[in-house]
C-alpha cells in the first residue's frame, strides 16, 4: 500500500483527531443554533455546514500565534482553531454582553478577536479582503513573517473589493492567502450565473499570483494547498488564491428556504460527500480513530455545547448605556 | 498661538498640508501615505512633492486606481499599528471607497469594544470654483458628518491646515480631512516651523462683531470675509465671522456663545442646502440659544443640484451679493 496522504503531509494521529474534533464542534454548534433559532431563542443563524473540512484543513496549515485570520461569516471551523471557544460563539448567537466578538452588537458569524488574531469583519461581503492586504503590508514593512488568510465565498469574488485587494497584493507581493470557499451558490444564484470563467482560481493569474482549485471536502488536500501558500508567502513569493469546492448543506441562513432553488436530490447527494463523513471514514479505515474515541469525542463536544448554551441563555444583554461606548476614543 | 521664539514662514495651504505630513513622517515611522500619483509624481496638487524622495517607496506608496483598495488597505494598516494617510485624488472619486468608510473605518472601534481601532486620515481635495470638470467640484462633507465614528475637518488656510492635519494624524479615530481646492494657492499665512496642533472640534473666530454671527468653512471663508468687508463699510454693521474648521464634532461652545452675543446667525456653505451641515448648526443654535435670537437664521448655500461645470459654477456658488443680502435680511428683520 502506498504512503497515506496524511503521512506524506507529516500529520500525526493526535493532529488528525484534533482536526476532526474542530470540524465536528463547528457542525454541532451550528446544529444547536438552528434548534435555538427554530425555538425562538436566537434571532439568526448563518451556517458553516458543509464547509468545515475546507476551513479546518486551511487553518491547520497556519500558525495561530503568529498569522492573521480575516474570515467571513461561515468560518466557525477557522475561528475555533484560532482560539475562540464554544461559549464565546454561543454568547454571540444569543447577542449577550459577554460575546467577545462585539458584546452582542453584531450578528452571529461576525467574528473578531484581537487576542486571537481574528480581525473583526462586517456584513457587506468581501469588505474584509482589502484589510488582509493592509495587515500583510504592515507585516512586510515591519519585516515580520506572518501570513494573512482571508476567506470569502465564490459570490464575493465578483465584488470590486476582491479584485482591488488581489491586485494590490499581487503588485506588492504580499503574503495574503485569498481563500475562496466555493459552495456553488450565492444564496440562490448558481455559479454559472456568477462567473464567466470556469473556476474562481482562474482569476489568480490576472493578479500575478498562484491559483488552484481543490476538493473542499478533503481537509488534507486543503491543508496541503494552504501550507504551500503560506510557505510561499513567508518566503516572499507573494499571495495565492486557493479555491475549495464544497457544498452548503443548509439554506443560506435561518431566513432562507433553499427548496425554491435547489433540488433535494442535489442536497442529498452532497451529504454523501460531506467532509465530516468522509474524513471520519478515512481515519477509521486507517485505524487513526476507534469507535470508542469517536463516541467519546461526540459526547464531549455535546456536553461542552450544552454547558455553553445554558451559560449563554442565562447571560445578560449589554447595558443600554453601553450603546454609546467606543464610538470614538474617550 | 505662535510663540515669538519659533520661526515662521509664509505658506500656501498646499504647502501647509505638505509641511504637516513631512513633520509627522519625520517624527513617527508608523506614518505612511497611500494614494494615486502621490509618489514620484508628488501628487496631482503637489501635496506630497519631495516626500517620496525623502522617505522612500515603503512609506510613500503609489497605489493602483482603486479607491476602495486604498481605504480598505489603510484600514488594515491602521488596525495593525500604522498611521496611514490615504489621499483620494478628488473627493468626488471617493464613492467606491465609501463602503469601506461606512462599514469599517467608522465602526471597527465600536463593534470590537475598543480592541481594534482605525487611526487613519483620509485626505481629499473638494469644492467648486476652479473650473474643474464634472464630479471634481462636489462638496459632500455632510455624507461624512452623518457617519458616527469619524471626525470631519476642513481647513481654509495654511496655518490651520498644518495644525489640524497634525492633530488628525495623531488622533486615535478616523478623520476625513477635506481640503478646499480653491484655498490651495489663493492665500498665504504665517506657518511656524516644527510640530504644533490645533484641536479638532474647535472653531476659529476670524473676526469679532456684534450684530450677527456668520458661520462658514472651506473656500467660503474667503468669500464671506470679502463680502462682509464691503457690507460693514457700506451699512455700518458689525459681523462676527467664524470658520468652523471642524464639521464633526461641531464647536458647541463657540457657536452658542457667539449667537448669544449677537442674537443673529447666518450660515454660508457651498454644498446643497438639503442635508447640508447648516442644518446641524441650526439645530445646535435651536437647542442652545433659541431665546437669544432676534431674527430667523439665514442660510446661503449651493442649490439642490449637481454642481454645474465651469460655465455655470459661479451661478451655483454663494456669491458676495447673496451673502450680503442674507446678512442684511437678518439684521433688518
Amino acid at each position: 500500500m502506498s504512503e497515506a496522504k496524511h503521512e506524506r503531509l507529516g500529520l500525526e494521529r493526535q493532529q488528525l483527531q484534533g482536526m476532526l474534533q474542530t470540524m465536528l464542534t463547528a457542525r454541532k454548534i451550528d446544529e444547536r443554533m438552528w434548534l435555538l433559532n427554530r425555538a425562538g431563542k436566537i434571532p439568526f443563524v448563518i451556517s458553516c455546514q458543509g464547509h468545515e473540512a475546507a476551513q479546518v484543513g486551511a487553518v491547520t496549515a497556519l500558525r495561530p500565534d503568529e498569522d492573521y485570520l480575516l474570515p467571513y461569516y461561515r468560518d466557525m471551523g477557522m475561528v475555533l482553531h484560532f482560539g475562540m471557544t464554544v461559549k464565546d460563539l454561543m454568547m454571540a448567537g444569543f447577542a449577550r454582553a459577554e460575546d467577545p466578538n462585539s458584546g452582542g452588537r453584531q450578528m452571529p458569524g461576525h467574528f473578531g478577536s484581537k487576542k486571537h488574531r481574528i480581525v473583526t469583519g462586517s456584513s457587506p461581503v468581501t469588505t474584509q479582503v482589502p484589510h488582509a492586504v493592509g495587515f500583510a503590508m504592515a507585516g512586510k514593512i515591519k519585516k515580520e513573517n506572518f501570513v494573512c488568510l482571508t476567506s470569502f465565498g465564490e459570490g464575493s469574488s465578483n465584488q470590486g473589493d476582491f479584485h482591488e485587494a488581489a491586485n494590490f497584493a499581487g503588485v506588492h507581493r504580499l503574503p495574503v492567502i485569498f481563500f475562496c470557499e466555493n459552495n456553488h451558490y450565492a444564496i440562490s444564484v448558481p455559479v454559472d450565473r456568477q462567473i464567466a470563467c470556469e473556476r474562481v482560481s482562474d482569476r489568480a493569474s490576472s493578479y500575478g499570483m498562484h491559483g488552484e482549485t481543490i476538493d473542499g471536502n478533503d481537509p488534507l488536500a486543503v491543508y496541503e494547498a494552504v501550507k504551500n501558500a503560506a510557505d510561499r508567502g513567508r518566503d516572499g513569493a507573494g499571495p495565492s488564491l486557493i479555491e475549495t469546492m464544497s457544498y452548503r448543506l443548509t439554506p443560506h441562513s435561518s431566513d432562507d428556504d433553499d427548496r425554491s432553488y435547489r433540488s433535494r436530490d442535489e442536497v442529498d447527494d452532497a451529504r454523501k460527500k460531506d467532509g465530516i463523513v468522509t474524513f471520519t471514514e478515512y481515519l477509521k479505515t486507517r485505524e487513526l480513530l476507534t469507535d470508542t474515541e469517536e463516541k467519546d469525542m461526540h459526547d464531549a463536544i455535546q456536553q461542552t455545547i450544552d454547558e455553553a448554551t445554558e451559560a449563554a441563555e442565562e447571560a445578560a444583554y449589554a447595558e443600554a448605556e453601553t450603546t454609546l461606548d467606543h464610538v470614538y476614543h474617550s | 498661538m505662535v510663540s515669538p521664539a519659533v520661526n515662521t514662514k509664509k505658506m500656501t495651504m498646499i504647502e501647509g498640508v505638505r509641511n504637516a505630513m513631512d513633520e509627522m513622517l519625520k517624527e513617527n515611522e508608523d506614518v505612511i501615505i497611500l494614494g494615486e500619483d502621490i509618489g514620484v509624481n508628488g501628487g496631482v496638487f503637489r501635496a506630497t512633492e519631495g516626500l517620496h524622495e525623502k522617505y522612500g517607496e515603503d512609506r510613500i506608496i503609489d497605489t493602483p486606481i482603486s479607491e476602495s483598495g486604498i481605504i480598505g488597505n489603510s484600514i488594515g494598516l491602521a488596525a495593525n499599528g500604522f498611521r496611514p494617510i490615504a489621499e483620494i485624488q478628488f473627493l468626488g472619486f471617493i464613492y467606491p471607497g465609501f463602503n469601506q468608510l461606512m462599514t469599517h473605518a467608522t465602526r471597527l472601534r465600536q463593534r470590537s469594544l475598543g480592541r481594534f481601532t482605525v487611526p487613519v486620515v483620509v485626505r481629499a481635495p473638494y469644492g467648486a470654483g476652479v473650473k474643474a470638470p464634472e464630479i471634481h467640484s462636489d462638496s459632500v462633507e455632510s455624507l461624512f458628518t452623518h457617519m458616527p465614528g469619524i471626525k470631519v475637518v476642513v481647513p481654509s488656510n495654511a496655518y490651520d491646515a498644518k495644525g489640524l492635519l497634525i492633530a488628525s494624524i495623531d488622533d486615535p479615530d478616523p478623520v476625513m480631512f477635506l481640503e478646499p481646492l480653491r484655498c490651495y494657492r489663493s492665500n498665504r499665512t504665517e506657518v511656524p516651523d516644527g510640530k504644533y496642533t490645533i484641536d479638532i472640534g474647535r472653531a476659529s473666530v476670524l473676526k469679532q462683531g456684534d450684530d450677527i454671527s456668520v458661520f462658514t468653512w472651506g473656500a467660503m471663508v474667503m468669500d464671506t470675509m470679502k463680502a462682509i468687508e464691503t457690507l460693514e463699510e457700506e451699512q455700518n454693521m458689525s459681523c462676527e465671522v467664524i470658520d468652523l474648521r471642524t464639521l464633526y464634532p461641531l464647536d458647541k461652545e463657540t457657536i452658542s456663545a457667539s449667537v448669544q452675543k449677537t442674537g443673529r446667525a447666518a450660515i454660508i456653505h457651498e454644498a446643497p442646502a438639503t442635508g447640508g451641515v447648516s442644518n446641524d448648526v441650526i439645530s445646535l443654535i435651536n437647542d442652545t440659544s433659541f431665546l437669544y435670537l432676534r431674527a430667523p437664521i439665514q442660510r446661503v448655500t449651493g442649490f439642490d443640484t449637481p454642481v454645474p461645470v465651469y460655465s455655470l459654477e459661479q451661478e451655483y456658488l454663494p456669491s458676495a451679493a447673496k451673502i450680503q443680502a442674507a446678512i442684511v435680511n437678518a439684521v433688518n428683520f
